[in-house]
C-alpha cells in the first residue's frame, strides 16, 4: 500500500497528514485526526451521517478518498461554531428539538448549513429536497425542517 | 413566609426544558461508542458467517488463516460452550455443530487491521452438511418440518415461557376467556381475515459496535452501543462462566436503538475473541450490510383473526391465531409472543376471547425486540378487522370504536380491570382533528382521497420484577449529579431524568448533570432501556433517591436551626424555613456539613441519596387460560388518524396529514412527548409504505439503504399533529407512563383503513408500495 502526504485546511487550521491510498476522507477525519463528530452510518454514501463541506460543497466523506483532498478546505460539524458562539443552525436545532439520538445530526447540520449558504430563504420543499440524502430514524424530520426554517429567519 | 408561596415557584415538571445533551450533539462533542480512541493496541475483529440457512458444521479448518501475518487470534464455537439468551438460553456465542440462519457466526478473527481480518476470513475453510430449512412459520409448526433446535427441552427458560420440546414452538401462549364457540351464533356480523406482516429492521443510523478487552486476571471491559449494559453484564458473564462483577460494561449515548441494541446481540462475539488476546482491545464494528444480515429483525407474523359483534355493534368474540416467524434463536422473541397474546383483544372490552400465539423457530434472521414489541404487527390486522366489522354491521368506524374501546374499569382480556385511561378522549381528539366524516376533494382528477383511523394499547412487556435504581449526589457548588443505569437512545430520558431529579430535590433544572457514560461498575442497576419503561420506573427510583438526599439535608439543617424538617423546604437550591424565614444555600453544606456553634465540631457530611423501584404486584397467568390477577404494570393507550391520496396513474400513496393522541399519564416534557409521537408516526408510516426485509431462501435480498428504503424528509406529511392526553398513572412519577414505542403501533392499520376509504382495496400485509397498490386497483377494476 502506497502512502501519500495530504495538506488540508480543516475548520480553518492547516493539517498535514500521511494516508494510505485507499483511506477515505471519513476515516482520515475520524481515525487520524479524531474529528469524531463526523459519523459513519453506512460507508456507502447512502445515509449522509458523514457529510462534510469540501471546498464549500456538502459531500459524503465516506465516498471521497483522502488523497483527493490535498489542497482543499474542509469544514466538519466541529467547525460550525465560532469561539463560543453556535451557528444559527445549531441554535435552531437545539431550540426546535431537531435533535434526538444525534447520530445523523452532524450530517444534517452540514447539509442545512450548505443549503442556507446558497439559499438564505429556502421554501419547505427546498429544505426537504436538500435533506433527502440525510437519513434520520428518530425525529420524523418534522422538527429538523422547522429548525432550518428558524435558522433562515435568524441568519 | 407562607408555605403556599413556594407553590408559585415554577417546577420543571411539565416544562419544555432544553435537551440536556443537545449542545454536545450539535457541536460534534457527543461521544458514541465508535468514537472512543484506543490507539495502536487496538485489534480489529471480523466474523466468518454461515452462507446457509440451515446446516451441520462438519469441519472448520483455520490453519491457513492463522498463518496470515497480522492475525492475532481465531476463535470458533469449540472455544465457548456456554449458552446465552434473555428469556430462553438457546444460542451459543459462536455456532457449535449447527448453523441456523444466513449470517450465523461460525468463527471470529482478530487482526491488526480490518483488511487483514477480512482476508483471514476468506482463508477459513468450513465444511457443512446442508439441511432442509424452515422458511415459513406455519410450515415450522407442522410435523413435517425439520427440527431447528432438537435440544429445546434442555434449555434454561424463564418460568412464564412455555416451549414445546420436540417441535419448533419455543413458546405457546394461550387465552381462554369466556366461551368463544357459543358466542358466534349470537353475532350479527363476523369478520375472518388473514394477514402476513413481513420482517423489517430497526435501522438505527449508528451501526452496532463493541470493543472488548480482557485483562490478565480475566476481568472483562466492554465498550458498546447498548440499550442494556446490565443485561449484557449478566448474560455474557453467565455464558462465559465469569462473575458479573468481573464483567464491566461501559455504554455511552446510543445513536438510535429501537430495540436493536437491547439484550445481547453481537457484543458477546467481541468479548469471546478478546479472551484470546489478553490486554488488547478488540473492536467489532458491523458494516451496514452486516447489520441487515445479522442484527435483530422485527419478527414476521402470520395472523388469523375472527371477530364478531351483535346487532348493536357490541364486540362479542375474538379468536386469534398468531404464528410468529421468530427466526433462528428466540431468546427474546418468546416474550413478544406472550405480549401479543395477553394484548390480543386489542384495546377493546371483549367478553369471549380465544388466542393461540406461537413463537416458531425458522431459519430466518433472529427476531428481537423492536419499538412496539409485537403490537404494531398485531394491531396491523386487528384494527383493519374492526373497520370491516363496523362496515358490515352498518356503523361508523369511530362510533364502533367509541362503543367498544377500553374505559376505566373495563374487564381486560386477562381478566383484570383496566386502570384509569384516556383512550376514549384520544379517539375523540384524532377524529376531530382529521375531520372525520367530512370528505375533501382530491388535489387532482387522477387522485383519490381517504381517511383512516386506528387505536392501540401496549404494556411494558418485561419480567414482573424488572427493577430500577438511582443515586444523587451534590457537588460543592450545589449542582446535582444523578446516577442512572438507563440509557439515552435519543428518546430524551436524560433530560426527563434531570427534570424529575430537580423537581424532587428542589434545585433548578439547569444545575442537574447526569453521570455518564453508563458504566456497570459505577452506575446504579437498571434492568434494560426497553419497554418504554424508564420515565415511569427509573423516574420513580430517581424521585425516591432525590427525596432520600433531601431528607438528609433537611435533617442536618433542622438540627442546626433547632427546627423540625416539616417547617423546612428546598427551593431553587436553597434551604428555607417557613417558620424562622432563615435561608441557606445547598452549596458547601452538601459536602462539608454545618459547623456547630462555638467551634464545637460539625454535623452532616457529603450527601448521597439512593433508592430503587421495582413493581411488586405483577402476577403470573394461568398457562391454559392466560387469566390472572394483574398481567402487566399498566397500558399506554392512544389513537392515530391519517388522510392520504392515492395516485390512480402510479399507485403511489401520499400521506397528507397524520394525527396522534396518546394518554401518557403526565407529560414531564410535553414537546419531547410530541416529538416521540411524530417520530413514531413517521417510523410507522415508513413500515406501512416502504419497508420489508426481502428474504429469499433465507437470504436477505436488500441489505443496503438503497434497496431497503426508509422514509426520508421528502416522504413525510406536511401536516403532522400530536396531542397529549393526561389521565394519571397511580404509581408513575407525577402520574407519568411511557410513550416511546406506542406512537408507531396504530400507524399501519390507520393507513390501510385510509387506503380502503380512498380506493376500496385491502392487502394481506404491508408495505403498501406503489406497485402493489397499482396492481390491486387493477384487480379491483378501478383502473384499466
Amino acid at each position: 500500500m502506497a502512502f501519500h502526504k495530504v495538506n488540508v485546511t480543516i475548520n480553518g487550521e492547516m493539517e498535514q497528514v500521511v494516508v494510505p491510498s485507499n483511506m477515505t476522507l471519513m476515516r482520515m477525519l475520524r481515525e487520524i485526526l479524531a474529528f469524531t463528530g463526523t459519523k459513519n452510518g453506512c460507508s456507502a454514501g447512502e445515509c449522509g451521517a458523514c457529510t462534510v463541506l469540501l471546498n464549500g460543497e456538502p459531500v459524503n466523506s465516506c465516498m471521497v478518498l483522502a488523497v483527493e483532498c490535498d489542497g482543499t478546505e474542509i469544514i466538519t460539524v466541529e467547525g460550525l461554531a465560532g469561539d463560543k458562539q453556535l451557528d444559527p443552525i445549531q441554535e435552531a436545532m437545539i431550540q426546535e428539538g431537531g435533535v434526538q439520538c444525534g447520530f445523523c445530526t452532524p450530517g444534517i447540520l452540514i447539509s442545512s448549513y450548505a443549503l442556507l449558504k446558497r439559499n438564505p430563504n429556502p421554501s419547505e420543499d427546498e429544505i426537504r429536497e436538500a435533506l433527502v440524502g440525510n437519513l434520520c430514524r428518530c425525529t420524523g424530520y418534522v422538527r429538523i425542517i422547522e429548525s432550518v426554517k428558524e435558522a433562515a429567519k435568524r441568519s | 413566609m407562607e408555605k403556599a408561596n413556594t407553590q408559585n415557584i415554577p417546577s420543571p415538571i411539565g416544562e419544555n426544558k432544553q435537551r440536556i445533551d443537545a449542545r454536545d450533539k450539535v457541536t460534534g462533542a457527543a461521544i458514541y461508542a465508535d468514537d472512543f480512541q484506543f490507539g495502536n493496541s487496538l485489534l480489529h475483529a471480523r466474523i466468518k458467517r454461515s452462507p446457509h440457512p440451515h446446516a451441520l458444521i462438519k469441519k472448520i479448518d483455520t490453519t491457513k488463516a492463522r498463518a496470515l501475518p497480522g492475525v492475532k487470534a481465531i476463535v470458533t464455537g469449540e472455544d465457548f460452550p456456554g449458552y446465552i439468551g434473555l428469556y430462553l438460553q438457546d444460542r451459543f456465542i459462536f455456532c457449535r455443530e449447527r448453523v441456523r440462519y444466513v449470517g450465523d457466526p461460525v468463527a471470529g478473527v482478530a487482526a491488526i487491521s480490518e483488511e487483514i481480518a477480512q482476508k483471514a476470513l476468506d482463508m477459513i475453510e468450513v465444511e457443512c452438511e446442508i439441511l432442509e430449512p424452515v422458511l415459513d412459520p406455519e410450515f415450522g409448526v407442522s410435523p413435517k418440518a425439520p427440527l431447528i433446535h432438537p435440544d429445546l427441552g434442555q434449555y434454561v427458560v424463564a418460568s412464564f415461557i412455555l416451549p414445546k420440546p420436540g417441535t419448533n414452538i419455543s413458546n405457546h401462549f394461550k387465552i381462554r376467556k369466556g366461551d368463544v364457540d357459543s358466542a358466534w351464533e349470537k353475532c350479527a356480523a363476523i369478520v375472518e381475515r388473514k394477514y402476513r406482516i413481513p420482517h423489517i429492521q430497526h435501522v438505527p443510523i449508528e451501526p452496532h459496535v463493541a470493543i472488548a478487552k480482557v485483562d490478565e486476571s480475566g476481568g472483562v471491559t466492554l465498550w458498546g452501543s447498548s440499550q442494556s449494559p446490565f443485561a449484557q453484564r449478566n448474560l455474557i458473564a453467565q455464558s462465559m462462566g465469569i462473575s458479573q462483577s468481573d464483567m464491566r460494561v461501559i455504554a455511552p449515548i446510543v445513536g438510535g436503538g429501537f430495540g436493536s441494541k437491547a439484550g445481547v446481540s453481537m457484543e458477546a462475539l467481541a468479548v469471546a475473541i478478546a479472551t484470546k488476546v489478553k490486554g488488547r482491545p478488540v473492536k467489532l464494528l458491523l458494516t451496514r450490510e452486516e447489520e441487515f444480515f445479522t442484527a435483530f429483525v422485527r419478527q414476521g407474523l402470520v395472523a388469523y383473526f375472527k371477530m364478531g359483534c351483535d346487532e348493536k355493534g357490541r364486540l362479542l368474540a375474538v379468536e386469534n391465531r398468531f404464528y410468529w416467524d421468530a427466526g433462528a434463536y428466540t431468546e427474546y422473541g418468546v416474550n413478544i409472543t406472550r405480549a401479543s397474546g395477553y394484548s390480543s383483544s386489542g384495546p377493546y372490552e371483549v367478553p369471549n376471547v380465544k388466542t393461540d400465539s406461537y413463537c416458531v423457530y425458522t431459519n430466518h434472521p433472529v427476531g428481537g425486540p423492536m419499538r412496539g414489541f409485537g403490537m404494531p404487527e398485531m394491531h396491523a390486522g386487528l384494527e383493519q378487522c374492526i373497520d370491516e366489522l363496523a362496515l358490515q354491521i352498518g356503523m361508523d368506524a369511530v362510533a364502533f370504536r367509541k362503543l367498544n374501546c377500553l374505559k376505566t374499569g373495563s374487564i381486560l382480556v386477562t381478566g383484570s380491570k383496566m386502570h384509569p385511561t384516556g383512550l376514549p378522549q384520544c379517539v375523540e381528539i384524532v377524529a376531530e382533528a382529521i375531520g372525520w366524516g367530512k370528505k375533501s376533494p382530491p388535489s387532482a382528477p387522477h387522485k383519490r382521497r381517504g381517511k383512516g383511523l386506528a387505536l392501540m394499547w401496549k404494556a411494558p412487556a418485561m419480567p414482573p420484577n424488572a427493577g430500577s435504581s438511582a443515586w444523587v449526589e451534590l457537588a460543592e457548588d450545589g449542582t446535582l449529579n444523578v446516577g442512572v443505569g438507563g440509557q439515552e437512545i435519543g428518546q430524551g430520558v436524560f433530560t426527563v431524568a434531570a427534570q424529575m431529579a430537580a423537581a424532587a430535590l428542589g434545585v433548578p433544572y439547569e444545575s442537574v448533570r447526569i453521570a455518564t457514560p453508563i458504566d456497570t461498575r459505577y452506575s446504579p442497576y437498571e434492568w434494560q432501556t426497553v419497554a418504554s419503561r424508564l420515565t415511569w420506573s427509573m423516574g420513580n427510583a430517581i424521585v425516591r433517591a432525590a427525596k432520600d438526599a433531601r431528607r438528609q439535608i433537611l435533617e442536618v439543617v433542622a438540627e442546626a436551626w433547632e427546627e423540625t424538617i416539616e417547617d423546612l423546604d428546598i427551593v431553587n437550591g436553597v434551604v428555607i424555613s417557613f417558620k424562622s424565614e432563615k435561608e441557606i444555600p445547598l452549596k458547601n453544606l452538601v459536602i462539608y456539613g454545618l459547623p456547630k456553634p462555638g467551634d464545637q465540631g460539625w454535623r452532616g457530611g457529603p450527601v448521597i441519596g439512593r433508592s430503587n423501584f421495582m413493581p411488586t404486584y405483577v402476577t403470573g397467568l394461568d398457562p391454559e387460560t392466560g387469566q390472572g390477577e394483574r398481567a402487566v404494570v399498566h397500558y399506554t393507550t392512544g389513537a392515530q388518524a391519517v388522510e392520504l391520496e392515492v395516485d390512480l396513474d402510479t399507485g403511489r400513496i401520499e400521506i397528507l396529514k397524520g394525527v396522534s393522541a396518546f394518554d401518557v399519564g403526565k407529560a414531564i416534557n410535553p414537546e419531547m412527548v410530541k416529538a416521540q409521537m411524530e417520530g413514531g408516526f413517521v417510523q410507522g408510516m415508513s413500515s406501512a409504505l416502504f419497508e420489508i426485509l426481502q428474504l429469499k431462501g433465507g437470504v436477505v435480498q436488500n441489505p443496503s439503504f438503497v434497496d431497503y428504503r426508509i422514509a426520508t424528509s421528502a416522504d413525510i406529511p406536511k401536516d403532522l399533529q400530536a396531542y397529549i392526553v393526561e389521565v394519571a398513572q397511580d404509581d408513575g412519577p407525577w402520574g407519568a407512563r411511557g410513550i416511546g414505542e406506542h406512537s408507531m403501533v396504530p400507524t399501519i392499520p390507520a393507513i390501510a383503513n385510509a387506503i380502503y376509504d380512498a380506493v376500496g382495496v385491502r392487502f394481506e400485509g404491508p408495505p403498501f408500495t406503489a406497485e402493489k397498490v397499482y396492481l390491486a386497483m387493477q384487480d379491483a377494476g378501478l383502473i384499466e
